[in-house]
């Protein structure tokens, strides 16, 4: 841990070294989450409702993957540029190092501009927090930190998933981004609204229904099933297998060096 | 010309190179496609009244978008175009027998174009086979067909004119990074890259139409669909080319100027 | 001790032929070839030793550093260094090594080299005592005292060489690797890299493997060669005993009048041009005095110079010799 802050605060020194371009792409971060929200916006201002799910609402499960993801960027960021650190020959030096990989690769990365979409996140918060009409019981907000923390994990696992497919081919990887930004801008609507099948295929095959659409029925108080208040333990557990094929990764790194 | 087409080539080849790359570009903008339009379908539900065209109309739409996706992306930039102005070696640039601003103008034509030739395609293709109301339909008419494919290519240099702007914007700024960051953001937003502009509340709607924004994919997509009927397409072509015309020039002016800054400071 | 034996590493890689009609096939099916990277490597290096690894491009030398370092599983074979298998106990491996790879950075570009340093001590866990000693020593063999205080990206190319080298080095490795620690370098941060190496080896006793393309380096530092070409150790010897196999071969420089020398028995031309011509005799067939007495009957010679190979030629002609 301690070293850990030690890369931080090195990786903070050399990011603010560029203070104008970390500024600006902290507004970015925070400008691109902004036009998505005035899109749902305007979708409410027309609709009023989607499946039965009212803006507030749809704003909170916004906020709730907006945060995750963006933690996820933030600190899982050295998995998601992995093909650099692959290409570079960071990750041969990675190997010389007497530390564990996975460490190391977190530690070599922090991308601390991904604030900006945090902001966004937090002014969102701040506004359908007190309106969306949930009673913040104790369950209730340990479930809304179930929900940050489970999709935090299954972020941080797809991350490793797509690093680990970096091992194994450096071209095509582009269809990952149906899971990690897919899951961010689509995931900002309860899950249910893309119809059973979809739903289907988010909470067995990749688990974002997990941390998303079951925990947030009971968030609304749609159901009081306390499974489904739990769901995003099982999203962390995600994290198992993805760390299981990231293991089988490295060992194929060292038998192709490349 | 001849040079224009030959790196148009290159591109050609060079994209086809990364075959994976390719197919997985398809697959991803197939099943982006196919969750926005689910997403439109559960609002459909909602309110069909309220839904400003048909569902129909609406699929066309969101499958051209996304076919067309490497034309009218307002995000992708030439980062080499940017290295040559902040590092000075514009002034090399100066010394080759060729225009500036065509030449980049050209050259991001190619780019957008051998992407586009690729991947629409396949999206296309599927897409017609789709159950109904989820698939592209055919054009309402040969002319407004034929209309479309005009449009489009009047909206794909409203674009580039446009990037033009942002690529000279440079000359000033020294910067190349805000002024691409608002882009990406207000630009998506306000040419319908978000969601369709016929989305949007109405008052706002009467605005961004005459903005240069809804005449880059907003105006090919609603001919081709149909929503646009009539005098619509007449107007909204017209303003195509007024902002192709406006673009262009007001580019070329401010090339010049920033150029003669060029030569009289040496870079 | 470092010991190979036997080592086989085998490379698949995907062919790519040009042209619009080969990149449109190759959308549907790829090919492969099989390169065979090392093929049957085996040879073993002391505690302290001084060893120049050399070889072309490609000829496997890269793969042979990376095994040896624990980043690369060969197919067969064995590799023992320090009692231990590199890819097997990777932590334990690393601790003892320190590998410097030419023309990669890991230093971070925008703070000041200590703070790398710094950064590299917690990462090897050296203690604060030793990381100051081993700092001071290093900073000033490397004479980087001033250097370090400065970001990465602010240093010249040797300067920031001799930061890596020194970077590699904070943990006292007992083994270093050396992956052309010279390409690029300027002759001056050359000698200052050179004469590093030898005190290194000398006051530490590190054992050093070093590869390089630059000849001088081997002349200036290693006793012990080690020739690899096309994944085959081809040579495993000291440098005089490179220049001894090569002493049968001299070159002859002559300038003179008249006709051209043409061909003579024992030797060949290696080029001659417009009344000056260079020989390469093997005096094993035809010794110097007869090769010149031959030449003076048939040319009417102005000057005439012999010359030993330099190490560079003798590496060339090895290649040639061993068709690598």
């Amino acid at each position: 841990m301690k070293l850990y802050l030690k890369y931080a605060s090195i990786i903070l020194r050399c990011q603010l070294q560029y203070k104008v371009s970390f500024l600006m792409s902290t507004i970015g971060q925070f400008l691109v989450a902004f036009s998505t929200f005035l899109g749902v916006y305007f979708m409410f201002n027309r609709f009023g409702s989607v499946n039965g799910f009212t803006y507030t609402e749809v704003l909170l499960c916004f906020a709730i993957m907006l945060t995750s993801f963006s933690l996820a960027e933030c600190f899982v960021r050295g998995f998601d540029a992995f093909s650099g650190i692959i290409s570079n020959g960071e990750f041969d030096r990675i190997m010389v190092r007497p530390r564990n990989e996975i460490f190391q690769v977190l530690a070599s990365r922090i991308e601390f501009s991904r604030i900006g979409r945090l902001f966004q996140a937090i002014a969102l918060f701040m506004y359908a927090i007190p309106k969306s009409g949930v009673l913040w019981s104790v369950d209730k907000i340990i479930t809304l930190a179930l929900m940050l923390l489970g999709g935090f994990f299954v972020f941080s696992g797809l991350f490793i998933i797509y690093a680990t497919l970096c091992f194994f081919t450096t071209e095509g990887l582009e269809f990952m981004n149906i899971f990690t930004d897919g899951t961010r801008e689509f995931g900002k609507y309860p899950l249910s609204i893309y119809g059973e099948g979809i739903l289907k295929f988010l909470t067995y095959v990749v688990p974002v229904a997990l941390f998303q659409y079951y925990p947030f029925l009971y968030l609304i108080g749609r159901t009081d099933n306390i499974l489904y208040m739990l769901a995003p333990v099982a999203g962390i557990a995600f994290i198992v297998p993805c760390l299981i094929f990231w293991k089988i990764g490295v060992r194929h790194y060292k038998s192709t060096g490349s | 010309m001849k040079k224009y087409l030959s790196f148009f080539r290159i591109r050609l080849i060079n994209g086809l190179q990364y075959r994976a790359a390719a197919w997985a570009g398809v697959v991803t903008q197939f099943t982006w496609g196919g969750l926005t339009l689910l997403m439109f379908w559960a609002f459909y539900q909602n309110g069909q009244n309220i839904f400003p065209m048909t569902f129909s109309e609406l699929s066309s739409y969101i499958w051209l978008q996304q076919a067309l996706l490497a034309l009218y992306m307002a995000w992708y930039f030439d980062n080499d175009i940017f290295d040559t102005i902040t590092s000075g070696n514009i002034s090399y640039e100066l010394c080759r027998p060729v225009d500036i601003y065509t030449m980049w103008f050209t050259k991001n034509m190619a780019v957008r174009l051998s992407r586009a030739l690729l991947r629409s395609m396949p999206i296309l293709i599927v897409a017609v086979f789709l159950p109904k109301p989820f698939n592209i339909s055919p054009p309402a008419s040969v002319l407004s067909g034929l209309l479309f494919l005009i449009s489009m290519i009047l909206g794909f240099l409203v674009l580039i004119a446009f990037s033009m702007l942002i690529y000279i914007s440079t000359f000033y700024t020294m910067s190349p990074l805000g002024i691409r960051i608002l882009v990406t953001s207000v630009v998506e937003l306000l040419a319908g890259g978000i969601i369709p502009i016929p989305f949007f509340p109405q008052s706002l709607q009467t605005i961004i139409n005459v903005l240069p924004f809804a005449s880059m994919q907003n105006t090919p997509f609603l001919i081709y669909n149909g929503y646009f009927e009539g005098n619509d397409i007449l107007l909204s072509m017209l303003l195509q080319i007024g902002w192709v015309i406006t673009l262009m020039l007001l580019g070329r002016v401010l090339m010049r100027k920033a150029l003669r800054k060029v030569v009289i400071h040496g870079g | 001790m470092i010991e190979l034996k036997n080592i086989s590493k085998t490379f698949r890689v995907a062919k790519r032929n040009a042209g619009l009609r080969e990149a449109v096939k190759a959308l549907f099916k790829k090919e492969y070839t099989e390169i065979r990277a090392l093929d049957n490597v085996s040879f073993k290096i002391f505690d302290g030793e001084m060893v120049g690894y050399i070889g072309p491009n490609g000829a496997g030398k890269s793969s042979t550093i990376k095994i040896m370092s624990g980043i690369l599983t060969p197919d067969s074979g064995e590799c023992i260094i320090n009692g231990r298998v590199p890819w097997k106990e990777r932590i334990a491996h690393v601790k003892e090594i320190g590998v410097v790879f030419g023309q990669r950075n890991q230093l971070f570009w925008d703070v000041p080299v200590v703070d790398s340093f710094e950064l590299i001590k917690d990462i090897y866990k050296v203690n604060e005592v030793q990381f100051r000693k081993s700092l001071s020593e290093l900073t000033e063999l490397l004479d980087i005292g001033e250097v370090i205080r400065t970001p990465a990206r602010q240093l010249s190319l040797g300067q920031r060489m001799r930061c890596e080298i020194a970077a590699s080095l904070l943990h006292n490795p007992k083994v270093l690797f050396l992956d052309e620690p010279t390409i690029g370098l300027d002759a001056v941060s050359k000698i200052a890299v050179r004469n590093f190496i030898k005190t290194i080896n000398k006051e530490r006793g590190t054992t050093v493997i070093l590869t390089t393309h630059d000849m001088q380096d081997i002349e200036a530092l290693t006793e012990r060669i080690l020739l690899i070409g096309k994944g085959k150790i081809l040579l495993d010897g000291t440098l005089n005993d490179l220049k001894k196999r090569n002493s049968t071969n001299k070159t002859l420089v002559v300038d003179y009048r008249g006709a051209r020398i043409g061909e003579i028995e024992g030797a060949s031309v290696i080029k001659e041009l417009d009344g000056h011509a260079e020989l390469l005799v093997d005096t094993t067939v035809l010794p110097v005095s007869q090769a010149i007495s031959l030449i003076s009957s048939k040319v009417d010679v102005k000057d005439i110079s012999v010359i030993g190979a330099t190490a560079e030629e003798m590496v060339v002609s090895l290649y040639r010799e061993f068709q690598i």
